[in-house]
């Protein structure tokens, strides 16, 4: 899917790459220039789209003193690696790479250039130079979960995924574990769409739940496709990474949305007071760096129950994957009591009980 | 299991239809012998030009006719470079193509994550709420119904009619058609042209209905889906509607096969599809002497009047 930028991206990286004898000169006075790249268009109204949205927050808090590059569709392969060098090449001192397949190229470039911070989403290698951040997705899924355990007629609610990684998973369980708490018998399906951002297949996939009895969507993939789908047989769904209300008219029942502001102006911060050090970042509802846009389309009286769960959520009250939580084979993985920590869920391969469906 | 049929018939329907039109517009092409393997950069270009049209003025026939006017205008460049000046056909499909992706996207980069009007499915007063028939016959958008008329009629004009005759003859003599009179260079202009224009609607289809959005990309390989089936349905128009319905019923099936949790790896049931429709295809089609029979003899083959 991602080469179909290919030739915007020569382009980006032809004109930096004409940039490197500028920093050379560059003087202590100078702004601090902090690149981003990008997995999709700036205007995915998603994934990317958010990513953005926080860069010029961090433009906006700090004005002159910072000078932003980026640099969107960039594959997940090993041209991420040459656009990471064309930016440390040219000066920029401060570089978040906002996808998680660029995982390794972020390692090798960050080798090649000691003296630039790298800043790595989803990602989980750290390094000298390297910091890692993400949201606790799941988090906002839980709270799906329980609307959709409540609006659900036929109790089965249908999962758009892309890829069965660890975040989709923990996605799809806290989905089911917020659904169970309304109502136990729920159930979910799910069908992976084997891509992040593939508008017709992540609507077939939908149409496909949708005929298997599914009656509230949900959707782990970056297009809005997922929710008109929903829309065109009257069926409610949920947003993904931004509020997408506008695309389909009383159909979004919420949306998780992704606030990378926060860190990105606090990262940038910690720069130019001279103190940043490599870290590992996994913001929920209380960092303020995952939202819920309004409950809408739903009762207000399960809207107020939705505010309360996220605040439950926000003070730690309710830590989602509390246990007794059994997988698809009925085997006990979180005892009753114990939640689960962040080493165990990150690295989750299972499903809960509940779910339909294998992880392929 | 009633219900089962009739959403794998709705999906099949909607899957098909870009594929029908734009197999359908190449099918003419091929028949005059000009390979144009543009037909994912027509599409794009008919997408982002039909989504941009139907958001700005909010008219979705203006949308249709900018869709076809921007496919038109990129195979019209296509047939001045191949016909007039006489480059590789091969070549020039593919630039068109890389052409296609990389102009469409730096139009439509306005035009991402915004909505427009989409096509209206029709509703016919009794017909449209008949039981079964009502959903899997009368409930479609127009273009749906447009492509299957447009591949009758394309299939009646190349079989019945004296044009259509002299058309085949252009792609399968091109000297022995010039000596006879036909203009053959002209005939090829105008061949190419109807192709661009399907592959517009094409576009238009799947930004405009299948998936109402614009999204770089969004055609997703369907042009090179369109362009393999004229080819694996050996040049007979019959078999292009069942290639492509073939091609929509897999794609569905393997979305839905996912749903009710057959443990299958996801990677495997999305190259289903492609490899399903291709050996159903060849099987259909190794019969050599009726491939010869329907492949025009000249394809790919340029003409210069020699007097």
């Amino acid at each position: 899917m991602h080469r179909r930028s290919f030739n915007r991206l020569l382009g980006a990286g032809a004109t930096l790459a004409a940039m490197p004898g500028l920093s050379r000169q560059a003087l202590a006075a100078d702004p601090l220039k902090v690149g981003f790249i990008y997995l999709g268009p700036v205007g995915d109204f998603g994934w990317t789209y958010q990513h953005d949205a926080a860069r010029k927050a961090a433009v906006e808090k700090f004005g002159d003193a910072i000078k932003t590059t980026y640099v969107e569709n960039v594959p997940e392969g090993p041209d991420s690696e040459k656009v990471l060098a064309d930016l440390a090449s040219s000066g920029h001192k401060l570089i978040f790479a906002t996808s998680f397949g660029y995982m390794n190229y972020v390692l090798k470039a960050a080798k090649r250039f000691p003296n630039v911070y790298f800043e790595h989403a989803t990602g989980y290698k750290r390094d000298a130079n390297i910091s890692t951040y993400n949201i606790r997705f799941y988090q906002a899924r839980y709270v799906q979960g329980i609307i959709a355990g409540a609006l659900s007629k036929t109790g089965t609610a249908g999962y758009v995924g892309s890829i069965p990684v660890p975040e989709v998973i923990q996605g799809m369980n806290a989905f089911m574990l917020g659904m169970q708490s309304v109502n136990p018998k729920a159930k979910l399906k799910f069908i992976m769409a084997n891509s992040w951002y593939d508008p017709p297949k992540e609507g077939d996939a939908a149409k496909a739940l949708m005929d298997q009895g599914c009656d509230i969507i949900t959707q782990h993939t970056d297009s809005p496709a997922p929710l008109q789908a929903a829309a065109s047989r009257g069926i409610k769904a949920f947003g993904q990474s931004t509020d997408m209300a506008k695309f389909a008219t009383g159909t979004q029942l919420s949306a998780s949305v992704d606030v990378w502001g926060p860190y990105y102006i606090k990262r940038i911060g910690d720069v130019l007071a001279g103190k940043w050090t490599s870290t590992d970042t996994w913001g929920g509802f209380d960092s303020g760096m995952l939202g819920m846009s309004p409950f809408a389309n739903m009762p207000p009286a399960l809207a107020n129950q939705a505010t309360a769960a996220v605040e439950a959520i926000k003070s730690g009250k309710n830590k989602v994957f509390t246990g007794p939580i059994s997988d698809q084979t009925g085997a006990v993985k979180v005892a009753a009591g114990v939640s689960m920590d962040d080493g165990a869920l990150s690295g989750m391969q299972w499903l809960v009980q509940g779910i339909e469906g294998k992880l392929g | 299991m009633i219900e089962l049929l009739v959403n794998l018939i709705v999906s099949v329907m909607a899957a098909a239809t870009p594929l029908l039109l734009a197999a359908t517009g190449e099918l003419i092409v091929e028949k005059v012998a000009v390979l144009n393997l543009g037909v994912e950069g027509m599409m794009l270009m008919g997408a982002i030009a039909g989504f941009a049209v139907a958001h700005e003025t909010g008219q979705l026939w203006l949308a249709l006719l900018a869709a076809i006017a921007a496919g038109m205008t990129l195979s019209f460049l296509f047939a001045v470079l191949t016909l007039t000046l006489q480059a590789n056909q091969t070549a020039t499909g593919l630039a068109l193509t890389i052409f296609g992706r990389g102009f469409s996207a730096l139009v439509g980069a306005g035009y991402v994550g915004i909505a427009a009007p989409t096509l209206p499915k029709i509703h016919l007063p009794v017909l449209s709420d008949l039981p079964f028939f009502g959903a899997t016959l009368f409930s479609y958008d127009p273009l749906i119904y447009l492509a299957l008329i447009l591949l009758a009629a394309t299939a009646y004009f190349l079989t019945r009619t004296h044009a259509g005759l002299i058309l085949r003859a252009v792609g399968d003599q091109h000297d022995a058609a010039h000596v006879l009179g036909y203009r053959v260079i002209r005939i090829r202009y105008l061949a190419v042209l109807f192709g661009g224009a399907m592959a517009g609607l094409a576009g238009a289809y799947m930004s405009l209905s299948y998936t109402p959005l614009w999204a770089q990309d969004m055609i997703a390989g369907r042009g090179w889906v369109a362009l393999a089936l004229v080819t694996f349905a050996a040049w007979r128009p019959f078999w292009l509607l069942i290639g492509a319905w073939l091609f929509g019923g897999i794609m569905y099936l393997s979305l839905y096969v996912q749903g009710l949790g057959v443990p299958v790896p996801s990677a495997m049931l999305s190259a289903l599809p492609y490899v399903g429709t291709v050996v159903v295809l060849v099987l259909i089609s190794r019969d050599h002497r009726r491939i010869r029979l329907h492949r025009p003899a000249m394809l790919g083959r340029p003409f210069q009047a020699t007097n």
